[in-house]
């Protein structure tokens, strides 16, 4: 499954996206204007643009702690994600969530998850609706090498299999679960050997090319559309923030180690294939990454204009009706 | 009227809901047979030994536009499925700022009296009710199990059922024709007048056992059951206080935290009701003891009949307060 011209303008354009969102946000928490757990998505873009760009509306994702990403990529609107970063009344959960817990149901959006591990039981239960819909819907389910750790991703693996459900894993695997490295807790070594010791047709791939993730999403989504059960992909890639944006926070990761993958960075690295490519010219990307600069500020400036919540908008909300 | 048992009430709830509503699920580790050929394989699955990922399974289902249960059998294995019961179904209608329905059931069995010993037996419902976001329902007759079944599958939020392990087979009259019991509803099961007993599941029996005993004495016990702990009937309760004076809570759980001083709490946080308070309000409940397996210390470690009686004795010895 090979990109044509304007599918690479569109997976450029939402990592560009993303970029941009992330370090406007960023910078909008060091300069004290967010609070909270921030945790960026700056370095592994490329993820959750190559998969998401095989989903419609009318397929569902369930998201983790790092989530922005998977919410541009599917397609959320940056006002509302941008307002429920600030905690604002106007953001996706009207400031109840903040940067951690971003949903839209709407666009098949199911929410990020702080709770290492529990997106991936969820997503299960949005897999077995897209079975019971029975129109070829999909789900897909983001998750962190750390989340591999946990009890709920092996049962969450063999229930997708026993029933074969349309899941497509994604693992981001940084290789790190804040300053543990994942050669250090996992014992499989390879994480790919998981979901093979429970039959899930698995590939290992360089997760900082989004080509690369595109072309692997495409082969699995047309699985798992086709009935043929869950699908894992294992996304090597890296975070070049801290665990979360903090100027406290350790970061114990061996300078080389990060020199070599800021090297790969996913976003430069496609732009610079594109313009090789004569996919994009200079000016094309000028004028792109204007317009994305547009949309951020433009979200910023939502989220600064809108009002906070009233304090006793904290008592709506706990059942609905 | 026709008499069914309790189990039975239960299964007719969810055979109703789910020939009216085809996008519902039912998932529990052991099949259930007259369910399955009803609906299917795909709509009732028999799920692995994953309580977990199956109460979160449910939750996705319930964003998905599904309606599940998720029979999790013993209160017990549901603490392995506290991660997705009370970090996400509890909470993200909530965080995720009321976007979204989640239509959960999750079913469990609590209490003791089979000799199962301490990691087959519980009653953990103030853990539940100590997480908003949840509705607790507590079913103690056949008639009230079918008709809050009802409710929970029509109710647009997650709800915890909590059946007592001996109640599964008792036999009661259950109507033919549709019916649904509210949520927030208490039922006087027995008028009285000089001391009111709130019992909760199977102690509602051991406290009209009590009830009948006391009457010889001349005492007459009014008997409540709240029949959902969440919503909480708090209005009928002082009411009845308000008449009485005397307030006696009664629940196997344990005593420490349990809904026994939560429900003294809200029924006397009324002034209207404290003041017409002649004693202080009294807990019977199960030792701060894990379910024990032999017999003796079984029956020792949850209230009974005889416990009942010594409690509502109790309040009664005390003179009013100098009023
Ligand atoms: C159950 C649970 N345990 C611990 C944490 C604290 N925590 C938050 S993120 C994280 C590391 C997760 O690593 P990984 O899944 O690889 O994702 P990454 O942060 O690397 O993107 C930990 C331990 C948590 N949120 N949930």
């Amino acid at each position: 499954m090979v990109p044509d011209r304007q599918t690479l303008i569109e997976l450029y354009t939402t990592m560009q996206t993303i970029r941009r969102f992330e370090e406007r946000v960023a910078a909008e928490f060091f300069a004290g204007a967010i609070v909270g757990f921030v945790h960026s998505y700056i370095g592994q873009e490329a993820i959750a643009t190559g998969v998401c760009q095989h989903l419609s509306k009318k397929d569902r994702i369930v998201s983790h702690h790092r989530g922005h990403g998977h919410c541009i990529a599917k397609g959320a609107d940056l006002k509302k994600m941008m307002a429920e970063i600030f905690g604002k009344k106007t953001g996706y959960c009207k400031g109840k969530g903040g940067s951690m817990h971003i949903a839209d149901f709407s666009i098949g959006m199911l929410g990020a998850d702080g709770i290492v591990g529990a997106g991936l039981p969820i997503a299960t239960g949005a897999a077995m609706a897209a079975q019971l819909e029975r129109k070829g819907n999909v789900a897909a389910v983001f998750f962190g090498d750390g989340a591999c750790q946990e009890g709920e991703f092996h049962e969450a693996l063999n229930l997708a299999a026993i029933w074969k459900l349309p899941l497509l894993f994604v693992c981001e695997n940084n290789h790190w679960a804040v300053n543990a490295p994942a050669s250090y807790s996992l014992a499989a070594g390879n994480i790919t050997r998981m979901p093979e010791a429970y039959h899930i047709p698995s590939k290992a791939i360089h997760g900082n090319d989004v080509e690369a993730v595109y072309r692997a999403a495409g082969e699995a989504v047309e699985m798992l559309r086709r009935g043929e059960g869950p699908c894992f992909l294992e996304c090597e890639t890296y975070r070049l923030h801290k665990h979360f944006l903090s100027d406290a926070l350790e970061d114990v990761r061996p300078h080389e180690e990060r020199k070599a993958w800021a090297e790969k960075d996913p976003v430069t690295s496609f732009e610079t294939k594109l313009l090789r490519q004569d996919v994009l010219t200079h000016a094309d990307i000028e004028r792109i990454n204007e317009e994305i600069m547009e949309r951020v500020e433009e979200a910023h400036k939502f989220a600064i204009d809108s009002p906070y919540p009233e304090p006793q908008d904290a008592l709506e909300d706990v059942y609905s009706k | 009227m026709r008499e069914i048992t309790y189990q039975q009430a239960a299964t007719e709830a969810i055979q109703e809901e789910f020939r009216r509503d085809p996008h519902t699920v039912y998932m529990a580790t052991d099949g259930q047979a007259d369910l399955q050929s009803e609906f299917g394989e795909d709509r009732v699955r028999v799920t692995p030994i994953s309580e977990n990922c199956f109460a979160g399974a449910a939750i996705g289902l319930a964003g998905s536009g599904f309606r599940t249960i998720a029979n999790i059998r013993m209160a017990t294995f549901g603490f392995v499925a506290m991660d997705q019961m009370m970090n996400h179904a509890a909470k993200i209608t909530y965080m995720f700022g009321g976007q979204a329905k989640f239509p959960v059931l999750y079913r469990m069995t609590v209490g003791a009296g089979i000799s199962a010993a301490a990691e087959h037996s519980v009653s953990p419902y103030s853990m539940y009710m100590n997480v908003p976001g949840l509705k607790i329902i507590l079913p103690a007759t056949p008639y009230d199990a079918k008709g809050l079944l009802k409710t929970a599958l029509r109710e647009n939020n997650p709800v915890v059922s909590f059946e007592h392990i001996l109640l599964g087979g008792i036999k009661g009259e259950v109507p033919e024709e549709e019916y649904f019991v509210p949520f927030g509803q208490a039922s006087i099961r027995r008028q009285g007048s000089d001391v009111t007993v709130v019992a909760l599941a199977k102690m509602v029996y051991d406290a009209m056992a009590a009830a009948d005993d006391m009457e010889q004495e001349g005492c007459s016990v009014e008997v409540i059951d709240p029949r959902t702990l969440v919503p909480f009937d708090a209005e009928t309760v002082r009411d009845s206080v308000k008449k009485t004076g005397r307030l006696v809570v009664v629940d196997e759980a344990c005593q420490t935290c349990g809904a026994a001083a939560e429900i003294i709490a809200l029924v006397t946080a009324d002034d209207a009701t404290f003041a017409m308070l002649k004693a202080a309000p009294a807990r019977v409940c199960g030792l701060d003891v894990p379910v024990p397996f032999s017999p003796p210390l079984e029956k020792y470690a949850v209230p009974d009949k005889a416990r009942i009686i010594e409690g509502i004795r109790g309040v009664m010895s005390k003179a009013p307060a100098g009023r």
